[in-house]
């Protein structure tokens, strides 16, 4: 059951915000897809119902007669502290952060609130999560079966735009997805490039991961040290390569100054630990094509 | 954003009562003289948001009101790192017996905040940590407020320095930390005086750029960028727009696939022109973005490369053969669509440019690096 950031089928999802216009279009994208949406959030429209669903004054009251596995967050920056905190208290075990430019210092208690109570995060600034065949959480094209074929390939990006490219080449290529999971472009975020190659790497229906990483931060780098011990294949795009240092390239995450979050940096580290890394995009679905035949012969030799 | 030195100074570490030098902040030459007049033997420190002042002549040492006129003069006209020289902070000499080095900061990937001391302060910290690791003591916090003065002399054990004034002060700075919405607080160096006295000689802030809206007055006082004119046009339509030295310009969605585009330029043997990125909410201002690529005039022709996911193809693709139609670029254009509104997308851009986007977006670059050369 909690296996939680891959979503489940069986997963039943509150939508924190979904009376808005973003939250409500997105909902229906979700339930067309099969994920179970119990209900929405909005503490000025509880007790009405939005797309046949009922909305709830808080997730504090959604608890007492649901229940709810994973919220999903279409809320403001100024106001996510409090709804990050109202779903951490009420026991909620994986919370999906799609809000962009949270105070940083408001993204710490939320950690240190989720760390209290057993709480697993996605995001800040994530695109949500998507296991093709069973559903979606968040702002991915989940429901576009061009994009997601159901496979055995674990997507990580920080990028929602580019992994979902990523994610259109997998499926061309015919290799499907067995979950996509997007972290967020923040530089903290609450679930790390190395907790989603965890969870992969336990994920019965994962045989090899696809990783896309951005410049700036350490996190390729602590990722790097558990994909060396890792059995399943690897295969990463690092974007940021062309970015000039000591300039923000939109996502807060991606800076680089000196030699701390270089793009060669990051790539010696995946190399060192057995990561292929490649060049672009497209050459993604070859390197995996190559890397699987090849662990698969080293396995059965 | 990035505060200057004396801001940060009298707006970060002043009110929680850390020490400072006796200065001023002046704007002109005959201020700093002024200054020098009242306060005697003097500093003179270039006010810019950039490291390695000192190395690139923007702090001096001066003794008189005549001599502080002329070395002001020369220190405001100077240009340090990426910027013009912004103002000069003017602080009295003192008598340093030791320099030590303390840090508040974010820790990413631990999700929590750093508390860091040195013994062996004044020194670049990276080239510390690379040299001599053992010299920097750290001290994680994992719960936001729970920083005690017990954590801080915990953290210290051992080290020949006078404790109980630097835990102190390690707990002041990171209660700063906490109060002002701070990426980094830095004080490097921190200087024991002859006098006995603990002083900040230097101070590095950094504020969260999303936490402005209630940090107003640190907001306002933040160091000059520099943007380049079309950079500064693009900030104020809430575009992200960064001018780079090459020819091909680039109009893609989310800042992901827009280094990732820049990045295939590059391998494919092709210079990006920019970065410019409209994914987030800012997708709809595809035709403010498109006419900001543009007007670069080193461009000689133009990737767009959409891939919605929160973003929907058909706007991004409807604004760019909206501003085409005003703009009337004389500028090749290749495409590559895909994702949420592709359908509707490549129908608009087949209507409206007689062309077909490339499926795979290395299709899209190679043949708009071709054209440059």
């Amino acid at each position: 059951m909690n296996d939680f950031p891959i979503i489940r089928r069986t997963d039943r999802v509150l939508v924190q915000g979904m009376t808005g216009g973003q939250g409500t279009f997105w909902t229906e994208k979700m339930i067309e897809c099969g994920t179970k949406v119990i209900g929405g959030v909005n503490p000025k429209r509880a007790g009405t119902t939005h797309l046949g669903l009922p909305i709830y004054g808080s997730v504090a009251e959604a608890v007492k007669s649901e229940q709810v596995d994973v919220t999903l967050m279409f809320i403001p920056p100024t106001l996510a502290k409090d709804a990050a905190l109202d779903a951490i208290t009420s026991g909620v075990r994986g919370i999906v952060i799609l809000t962009e430019h949270i105070p940083s210092h408001d993204v710490l208690e939320i950690f240190a609130a989720a760390a209290k109570h057993g709480t697993k995060i996605v995001g800040p600034n994530t695109a949500g999560l998507v296991t093709p065949g069973a559903g979606f959480v968040g702002i991915m094209p989940g429901h576009n079966s061009n994009i997601f074929k159901p496979g055995r390939t674990g997507v990580i990006s920080r990028s929602g735009s580019l992994g979902t490219l990523i994610c259109l080449n997998l499926t061309r290529a015919g290799f499907g997805q067995s979950s996509f999971i997007g972290i967020g472009g923040d530089p903290m975020i609450g679930t790390t490039t190395k907790d989603a190659l965890v969870a992969l790497d336990h994920d019965q229906n994962t045989d090899a991961v696809v990783m896309v990483g951005e410049i700036g931060g350490g996190m390729e780098e602590e990722a790097a040290r558990y994909a060396a011990i890792m059995k399943k294949p690897i295969v990463a795009f690092i974007a940021g390569r062309a970015a000039p240092p000591g300039k923000r390239m939109g996502h807060a995450g991606a800076i680089t100054a000196g030699d701390a979050g270089s793009y060669a940096g990051k790539r010696k580290a995946l190399e060192d630990a057995g990561v292929i890394v490649v060049d672009t995009p497209r050459d993604i679905a070859t390197a995996l094509a190559h890397a699987t035949k090849r662990k698969s012969a080293y396995n059965t030799a | 954003m990035i505060l200057n030195e004396g801001d940060a100074k009298k707006l970060v570490l002043a009110p929680a009562g850390i020490n400072l030098l006796q200065g001023e902040i002046c704007a002109t030459a005959t201020q700093a003289a002024a200054a020098v007049q009242r306060l005697g033997r003097c500093v003179i420190k270039a006010q810019v948001p950039a490291g390695k002042r000192g190395k690139a002549g923007g702090i001096k040492l001066v003794a008189t009101a005549a001599e502080a006129e002329k070395v002001a003069a020369d220190i405001l006209a100077m240009r340090i790192g990426d910027y013009a020289v912004q103002g000069l902070l003017v602080e009295q000499c003192a008598a340093i017996a030791k320099e030590y080095y303390a840090a508040v900061l974010h820790a990413p990937v631990e999700r929590a905040t750093l508390i860091l001391f040195s013994a062996e302060g004044g020194m670049d910290i990276e080239e510390l940590a690379a040299t001599k690791p053992e010299a920097i003591r750290r001290f994680i916090v994992r719960t936001p407020d729970d920083f005690s003065i017990e954590d801080a002399k915990s953290m210290l054990t051992g080290l020949d320095v006078d404790i109980a004034g630097i835990s102190d002060l390690l707990v002041k700075l990171y209660q700063r930390y906490r109060q002002t919405d701070a990426e980094l607080v830095e004080i490097n160096p921190l200087a024991l005086l002859e006098d006995g006295r603990l002083v900040a000689l230097d101070c590095k802030f950094i504020l969260d750029d999303a936490a402005t809206y209630r940090q107003t007055e640190l907001a306002a006082a933040a160091a000059s960028e520099e943007p380049t004119m079309l950079e500064a046009k693009g900030a104020s339509q809430g575009l992200k727009f960064i001018e780079l030295p090459g020819n091909v310009g680039i109009l893609a969605n989310g800042a992901g696939l827009t280094m990732t585009t820049m990045d295939v330029v590059q391998h494919l043997g092709g210079t990006p022109a920019n970065f410019m990125e409209i994914g987030g909410d800012a997708y709809t201002k595809g035709e403010a973005a498109l006419a900001l690529v543009l007007a670069n005039p080193n461009v000689k022709s133009l990737v767009v490369n959409f891939c919605g996911a929160f973003a929907r193809t058909d706007v991004m693709a409807k604004g760019v053969a909206d501003a085409w139609k005003v703009l009337k670029p004389d500028v090749p254009v290749f495409f590559s669509v895909h994702g949420t509104g592709e359908d509707e997308a490549v129908a608009l851009i087949e209507e409206q440019f007689g062309v077909t986007p490339f499926d795979f977006m290395e299709d899209a670059v190679q043949a708009a690096i071709a054209v440059t050369k």
